[in-house]
């Protein structure tokens, strides 16, 4: 058996199946071995179908794949939405005694594994642990030490009391002692090793709002909604710590605008949202780019159009955020392709947001947003996190950037697009600014010399940025290939598995993953290197596959995903092959 | 601060366009003179703007200052004062800006309680876009949009703020320049959204809502035994449709901000070079 280990526990909404699967991730973590996790879950608070999904393994795990070991089902249907990911040898743990799985049989080939959940759940003192009590059944078919679940039950209940948290470690040894009784221990043959190594788990709402105060951030508004919704949870609670504040706002127009004030009296300042949110802040948008006001907007995409389908995957705001807004807008846009980018981009959305005082888009999308997963905690390095505050113009300087008039000039054109901050309360540089075309006082115009100079002056901050930033991609994969597979986003992690699922076919390919979508990498020579280039993206027409046809006079298939679920690497994998000129069967 | 502001000192050297004796230019003086009064300065007040005539006054006067977009003016005011508590921050906007685009975010500025200043300027006339009904005009008044009149109610702003929990609703006349600057000036000094709602004539558009009717028709709450400390008092003179009333209807002394409720009084702008010193304990809260 593969050391790879891959669990789920699926249910009902309302069954606890998050705090489950967390517990076990957590477990796992906690003794050493990567985690990855993946949720399937409908937009209702109670009932419908609902999966936490945990692949493990002694080394980094990036993606999710088409197969499960253990599966904890709670419901009947629980075992039919998995049905294609068992396989031989699959281990299906349910309550043999409860009235929906009486009749139930595992399919040929699957082990078969009833635990009385519930009875043993009320004698370690209520049925509500019913999952606990799985859990600890899980443990022991998986040979993973119990004990290992000790501190995610202290970290989960704690809070609850000591007895709740002694009653759950019972639980989970009577799960445990059932196994050991019942079944040989040699008809599971899983046997997941354990490692010194301390990891950290999260996700990748997480990772942006760890970020955002790492990099100053001190504060966000927002208005709830899925999946945007854990960064301002994250941060409500910890910002305060460093003298910041969440705010949460009567709407999207108006959080963005709080952000926008806060932005102007100086502060870093963030707003979360998604697709549908990101719709209603296109107005201000073009403000905080005509003012020059730096600020981060986070979009964390979901299925669209309209309300779509708000707790699955999609990366269907991409001409959105590129083109977004009525006139012409510059601005930047960034794109996490990892949990861990999630960190480290927000980080350096701040830092372009005030060097260039223009807005930038902080993308990512629901598979990262929901997505657990282990890091060393070097990854998140804190002593490496710079804070570039751009041109801030301190009161002893004041008089460089004042006219004849002694009338400071916010938007003077500079040569390189960015003119002088100076913070309210600065002594000489009070000054007014807004959203007409406006002069260097920042006073409205319709002088046509002024609004040419403004308008590039404007632009010009994108062209500095390209010239002095650095606009690359992340390389992976065969850097000789004839095959060029480039991506966005969450695809990375799938993408970087299947490139090992492809080696194994013998195919192998050079893979680009492009965190700057504006300005963005110029592939034109990669492109033209490879013979052939497939794009891989969740959404149905190719915006990104469209952009870079559009950047490089080339043509490009396409790899499009839009049910609502991310790429596994070895369907990824598959897939390439099929866009292949020779298609390869790839081993799974 | 200074001591030796003038209001002057607001005044930026940019001739307003406002139509010669609207009613605004009165009201921004007041709001200048209030500001001087209270000891502030351009350099640490913030001015937040809509759109529209109302919109203009950030051109017209000189402190820190934003125009916005369309009603979005108090989202950016809030965002400001608790980004930066020292500043003194006030929003002006128009009866369209703050009570139909911006009704929403009224509502939730007067309950929220920031403690900043709302001047708004109500002509009860949409007049850049040159004389369409407002949320305010009355339901028989007739206008480009409205041949027969808008029949529908006018919104009462003062009963809006009123029922959001308002802690300082003032009515005040741009003409009367001595109290309107004085009510400004208080709503400054509550502590907390402190609302005024000018009467703001709109020389061009208006002819019904005119200098001579509310010279006519205002009643000055200081010249009644009007108690500003009594809530049901002050709902009994907003809902009075014959009498237009001039002055602090009602003022909640024991409210509380919400910048002193939620401990917003330190500099946001003020971070370090770098992560804080322990944000390493953010990423061992991952553990």
């Amino acid at each position: 058996m593969p050391d790879d280990l891959n669990w789920a526990i699926g249910g009902e909404a309302g069954d606890g199946i998050n705090s489950t699967g967390k517990i076990f991730a957590q477990a796992l973590s906690r003794a050493g071995r990567h985690v990855f996790t993946s949720k399937d879950f409908a937009s209702r608070i109670r009932g419908g179908y609902t999966a936490y999904k945990v692949r493990s393994s002694t080394a980094q795990v990036e993606s999710v794949v088409d197969r499960l070991d253990i599966l904890i089902a709670l419901t009947q249907r629980t075992v039919e939405e998995n049905m294609d990911e068992l396989h031989e040898g699959s281990i299906i743990i349910y309550d043999g005694e409860r009235t929906m799985m009486e009749d139930f049989e595992a399919p040929e080939g699957m082990i078969d594994l009833p635990v009385p959940l519930k009875s043993l759940a009320e004698d370690a003192g209520g049925a509500i642990m019913q999952n606990i009590v799985a859990l600890g059944a899980a443990c022991e078919v998986a040979n993973f030490p119990i004990e290992n679940l000790d501190e995610a039950l202290e970290k989960r209940f704690g809070n609850k009391g000591q007895s709740i948290v002694e009653n759950n470690k019972e639980a989970a040894r009577l799960g445990e002692e059932h196994v050991q009784e019942e079944y040989d221990r040699d008809d599971f043959g899983y046997d997941v090793e354990t490692t010194d190594s301390d990891y950290v788990l999260l996700n990748g709402d997480e990772a942006i709002g760890m970020g955002a105060i790492a990099a100053g951030c001190r504060f966000y508004s927002g208005y709830p909604i899925t999946p945007a919704t854990d960064v301002m949870e994250y941060l409500k609670g910890k910002i305060e710590r460093y003298g910041g504040h969440v705010m949460q706002a009567e709407d999207e127009l108006s959080a963005i605008n709080m952000a926008l004030g806060a932005a102007r009296a100086g502060a870093r300042s963030m707003t979360a949202t998604s697709g549908p949110g990101i719709d209603l802040m296109a107005e201000t948008f073009g403000l905080v780019a005509t003012s020059e006001t730096p600020l981060v907007i986070c979009d964390v995409m979901r299925s669209g159009p309209s309300t779509g389908m708000p707790t699955k995957q999609e990366q269907g705001d991409l001409d959105m955020l590129l083109y977004g807004g009525h006139g012409e807008i510059p601005r930047f846009v960034v794109s996490a392709t990892t949990v861990a980018e999630c960190f480290h981009k927000t980080v350096e959305a701040f830092n372009l947001a005030e060097k260039y005082q223009t807005p930038v888009y902080l993308v990512a999308d629901l598979a990262l947003s929901v997505t657990e997963q282990t890091y060393e905690p070097e990854e998140f390095d804190m002593d490496a996190v710079e804070v570039d505050r751009g041109k801030l113009v301190e009161e002893s300087d004041i008089d460089t950037w004042l006219n004849d008039k002694d009338q400071f000039q916010p938007h003077f054109p500079a040569a390189d697009g960015v003119s002088p901050r100076t913070l309210p309360g600065t002594s000489g540089g009070a000054h007014m600014t807004t959203g007409l075309e406006h002069d260097e006082l920042g006073r409205r115009t319709e002088d046509t010399d002024v609004r040419i100079e403004q308008v590039d002056k404007r632009n010009q901050k994108v062209r500095t940025a390209q010239e002095e930033e650095e606009w690359d991609y992340r390389e992976f994969g065969d850097e000789d290939a004839d095959t060029l597979v480039v991506s966005w986003g969450s695809n990375e992690g799938a993408m970087r598995e299947a490139i090992g699922f492809l080696e194994e076919a013998d195919v192998s390919v050079r893979f680009l993953s492009v965190p700057y979508l504006f300005p963005r990498p110029d592939l034109s020579e990669e492109f033209e290197e490879a013979e052939e280039v497939i794009v891989v993206e969740c959404n149905a027409t190719g915006q990104f596959a469209d952009v870079l046809e559009h950047d490089t006079l080339t043509r490009v298939k396409r790899i499009n995903k839009y049910n609502g679920v991310q790429f596994k690497a070895d369907e990824l994998a598959e897939r390439i092959t099929e866009k292949l000129d020779t298609p390869q069967e790839v081993p799974t | 601060m200074s001591s030796d502001v003038r209001f002057t000192d607001f005044k930026s050297d940019k001739q307003p366009t406002w139509c010669p004796g609207c009613g605004d230019f009165g009201t921004m003086n007041g709001m200048m003179k209030a500001l001087a009064n209270t000891g502030n300065d351009p350099d640490n007040t913030f001015v937040v703007a809509g759109i529209g005539c109302s919109g203009k006054i950030g051109t017209y006067m000189h402190s820190y200052a934003l125009h916005g977009v369309h009603g979005r003016a108090l989202p950016v005011g809030i965002g400001v004062k608790s980004a930066n508590p020292d500043l003194e921050v006030m929003v002006s906007g128009g009866d369209g800006d703050g009570y139909s685009i911006g009704a929403g975010h009224f509502v939730h500025a007067v309950r929220r309680n920031m403690d900043m200043t709302y001047v708004v300027m109500d002509n009860r006339i949409y007049g850049l876009t040159k004389g369409q009904f407002s949320p305010t005009s009355r339901e028989d008044f007739e206008t480009a949009t409205s041949p027969d009149g808008p029949k529908q109610e006018p919104v009462n702003p003062k009963a809006l703020a009123m029922a959001a929990g308002g802690s300082f609703v003032a009515q005040s006349f741009s003409s009367d320049a001595q109290r309107h600057a004085e009510l400004v000036q208080q709503a400054i000094e509550h502590d907390g959204f402190g609302y005024v709602n000018v009467y703001s004539p709109c020389v061009t558009f208006n002819d019904v809502d005119t200098y001579d009717y509310f010279r006519d028709t205002i009643v000055d709450l200081d010249e009644t035994d009007h108690d500003s400390n009594d809530r049901d008092a002050a709902l009994e003179k907003i809902s009075d449709d014959d009498t237009e009333y001039m002055g602090v209807l009602y003022q909640d002394d024991e409210s509380v901000p919400y910048n002193e409720r939620h401990d917003l009084d330190s500099n946001m702008a003020d971070i370090p070079d770098g992560a804080p010193e322990d944000a390493t304990d953010l990423v061992r809260e991952f553990y």
